[in-house]
């Protein structure tokens, strides 16, 4: 009975110490969802690393605000994610939502955000629909519509003089908007275009398939396990040094470290390297090597700026949220120095910027990091925004 | 033509990268009629324990001595441990209690080494490209192709030459005879099992440096596994062999010819959008259609009643 008792007071008071530190002072709440576990955690927890960054940079506070950051994890699924988002909007009740990584869960999350009204800062996926026809005011994204990482490397292969390209890329809905991305902007017929299997472990048939086609260069897109695999089979088959590797997503942050030397050579395209150097660039790189020991990937550098793209409109609005006009009018502004140099915002909420080649090369400390080697699209908008109804 | 004879040589070595995870997988199924699932995630400790060895020691040989003596102490671990209970329970006991143990490994493996790929690279001896038929070969591959032959003559010296390999036939025949002609069977099986899982890491250890060693990568392999030892026959290494090769060539000649076989009929749109569909469904054609015709397998194992 007193056991009971003993229990019961213990049970109570616990709970009253969480609801007491749950009232903490923060004036803000943030809800942070993004892939934090499965295969592809590592860009998830870039985005959180950069993000938080972000905000410690910005004096610990945004736009002089308080600020909680609720996490959440997506699991990679779609429903998982979807149930997060309503958990954030409507138990956390968050007042701004930030992060997702993919964009099968970014395509499912973007309803229960347009119905709650929700200001969503997106660091990671871009999928196309959300450009153009489904195009929200409440949406702004600090990362890249997905198809401007494949259309430079196009726009380089054409500026490169390739006659004769040979395509490769996994056999699901990113694989072939990443060929078609690459296409919009390389207008000469391909001598090959190969859909693999989805996380297929050897490419031995295919890489010779592709050395017998003797081409000018080879463009893919493999993502994560993936880039390791084909790039290290590629290395082994002699067939790195003999023909230009162009990639998307292939010898990025998340596939660097397990490839090291094997990648040398490798050219990628995306729209920041932690080689640029102006100051705010420099020092994201610096302070995000001394805190999490390891070269940020483009996933922090995308979310970094979104907690300063966030800072910068607060700082407009005076810390307030409850005017949403305000505050979309105080984000399409995007008035920040940005660590990728120049940065806009579209009238469908996507950047306006400049993308570059990079290729996989040692740096000053002997590290394997990107250089950049050319900027083959600038200022460059996405080609869904004609069809987005906002003006 | 030397195209050809090169994807015919990279259809003999997938097919040989397959024999070395299904020899472990078919010996424990036929001989032990034990469904291992977890048998993809001992593959994936052999590559982790390589890629540790290899990281503090820079010796690719002994990360794959390594290797393979740590997952076979691991499985006959796990065998003493609680494993052999499955022994007796229905299939479907098994499948349940193995794919637990495949999730909990995954995720512990995650705990210890984390989410992103881990570096392994092939010793820098073996990292040259041969010349073979006009075609540039990666002079690991055939390392790869040798290891699978030579472990292909060694098990079948252990199991039709050698006093173990003897019981070890026995005791598939008829268990409880060989347990009463004084042979402890308990043992035996542990030895089966620690056996099949030593060939799983060395499998790992192998085949890590030329793909990526990360959390869940024995899942995708493991179904092409079941396939060739449910192809091969279960319980036969003859036929763990055999079918190996067949569903490599099958998959890789399929992979690279189908797509240009459609393309040459039918509309290149067309062709991109099913080429690759009906490569990747090849191989489970193949089961099909050879279970609808030999429900046993191809070379399946002699099984005697009573």
């Amino acid at each position: 009975m007193i056991q009971r008792t003993l229990r019961l007071a213990g049970l109570a008071t616990a709970l009253a110490a969480l609801t007491i530190s749950t009232q903490a002072t923060a004036q803000l709440k943030i809800g942070f969802m993004a892939t934090m576990s499965g295969p592809a955690a590592t860009l998830g927890q870039d985005q959180y690393d950069g993000f938080m960054l972000g905000i410690e940079h910005s004096g610990g506070k945004l736009g002089g605000q308080q600020i909680t950051v609720i996490k959440e994890d997506d699991q990679l699924k779609v429903d998982v994610g979807v149930q997060a988002i309503q958990k954030l909007i409507e138990k956390d009740k968050v007042d701004l939502i930030t992060g997702v990584t993919f964009s099968n869960v970014m395509m499912a999350v973007a309803k229960p955000l347009a119905d709650a009204n929700m200001i969503f800062i997106g660091s990671n996926a871009g999928p196309g629909p959300l450009a153009g026809p489904q195009c929200n005011q409440n949406f702004f994204f600090t990362s890249w519509q997905n198809d401007a990482q494949s259309e430079v490397m196009g726009k380089f292969a054409a500026d490169k003089g390739y006659k004769r390209v040979y395509v490769m890329a996994p056999n699901y809905q990113a694989g072939k908007d990443f060929v078609s991305g690459f296409k919009r902007f390389y207008p000469t017929p391909l001598v090959g275009e190969v859909y693999t299997q989805l996380n297929q472990p050897d490419y031995s048939a295919e890489i010779a398939q592709m050395m017998a086609a003797k081409p000018d260069a080879l463009y893919v897109f493999y993502p994560g396990g993936m880039g390791v695999a084909f790039v290290r089979q590629m290395r082994q088959a002699g067939a790195l040094g003999k023909v230009p590797l162009l990639s998307t997503s292939t010898t990025d942050g998340s596939t660097l470290p397990a490839l090291k030397e094997t990648a040398l050579g490798v050219l990628s395209g995306t729209f920041w390297g932690p080689d640029f150097d102006n100051p705010v660039s420099q020092k994201f790189v610096a302070d995000f090597r001394a805190k999490y020991k390891r070269i940020p990937s483009q996933y922090a550098a995308q979310a970094y700026d979104a907690a300063l793209l966030l800072d910068s409109a607060l700082k407009k609005t005076g810390g307030k949220v409850a005017d949403k006009a305000a505050l979309r009018a105080a984000l399409r502004q995007a008035d920040f120095k940005s660590l990728r140099g120049d940065f806009k915002i579209n009238t469908n909420g996507f950047p306006i910027q400049s993308m570059h080649v990079f290729e996989v090369a040692k740096d000053s400390t002997g590290e394997v990091s990107l250089k950049t080697i050319a900027t083959p699209l600038k200022a460059h908008a996405d080609a869904y925004v004609s069809q987005c109804s906002l003006k | 033509m030397s195209l050809f004879i090169a994807q015919l040589l990279n259809g003999l070595q997938f097919g040989i990268l397959l024999f070395l995870l299904a020899a472990g997988l078919t010996l424990v199924f036929g001989i032990m009629s034990f469904i291992n699932l977890a048998h993809g995630v001992l593959y994936m400790l052999g590559a982790y324990f390589a890629a540790a060895t290899f990281a503090l020691t820079q010796s690719f040989l002994l990360g794959v001595v390594v290797a393979t003596a740590g997952v076979f102490l691991v499985a006959a671990a796990a065998d003493r441990l609680g494993l052999s209970v499955l022994h007796k329970r229905d299939h479907l006991d098994q499948v349940l209690a193995t794919f637990g143990i495949v999730i909990f490994c995954n995720e512990l493996v995650r705990w210890i080494w984390g989410n992103a790929p881990v570096f392994m690279d092939t010793p820098a001896a073996l990292s040259d490209s041969l010349d073979i038929f006009g075609f540039i070969y990666p002079a690991y591959r055939l390392v790869i192709l040798g290891a699978g032959l030579i472990i292909a003559v060694g098990l079948y010296w252990l199991i039709e030459r050698t006093r173990i390999g003897m019981l070890i036939r026995a005791g598939a025949s008829n268990r409880v005879m060989v347990s009463a002609l004084g042979v402890n069977i308990g043992w035996l099986n542990v030895f089966i099992f620690a056996l099949g899982g030593g060939l799983a890491g060395l499998a790992g250890a192998l085949i890590g440096p030329i793909t990526s060693v990360q959390p869940g990568m024995g899942d995708g392999i493991l179904i092409l596994t079941l396939v060739v030892i449910v192809i091969g026959g279960i319980g036969s290494i003859r036929g763990a062999f055999l079918g190996a090769l067949i569903v490599g060539l099958v998959d890789t000649l399929g992979r690279i010819y189908l797509p240009t076989l459609l393309r040459s009929v039918a509309d290149p749109s067309v062709a991109n959008a099913v080429g690759p569909a009906l490569a990747s469904i090849g191989v489970y054609l193949l089961m099909a259609v050879v279970l609808a015709f030999k429900p046993d397998g191809l070379f399946p194992v002699r099984r005697r009643q009573g």
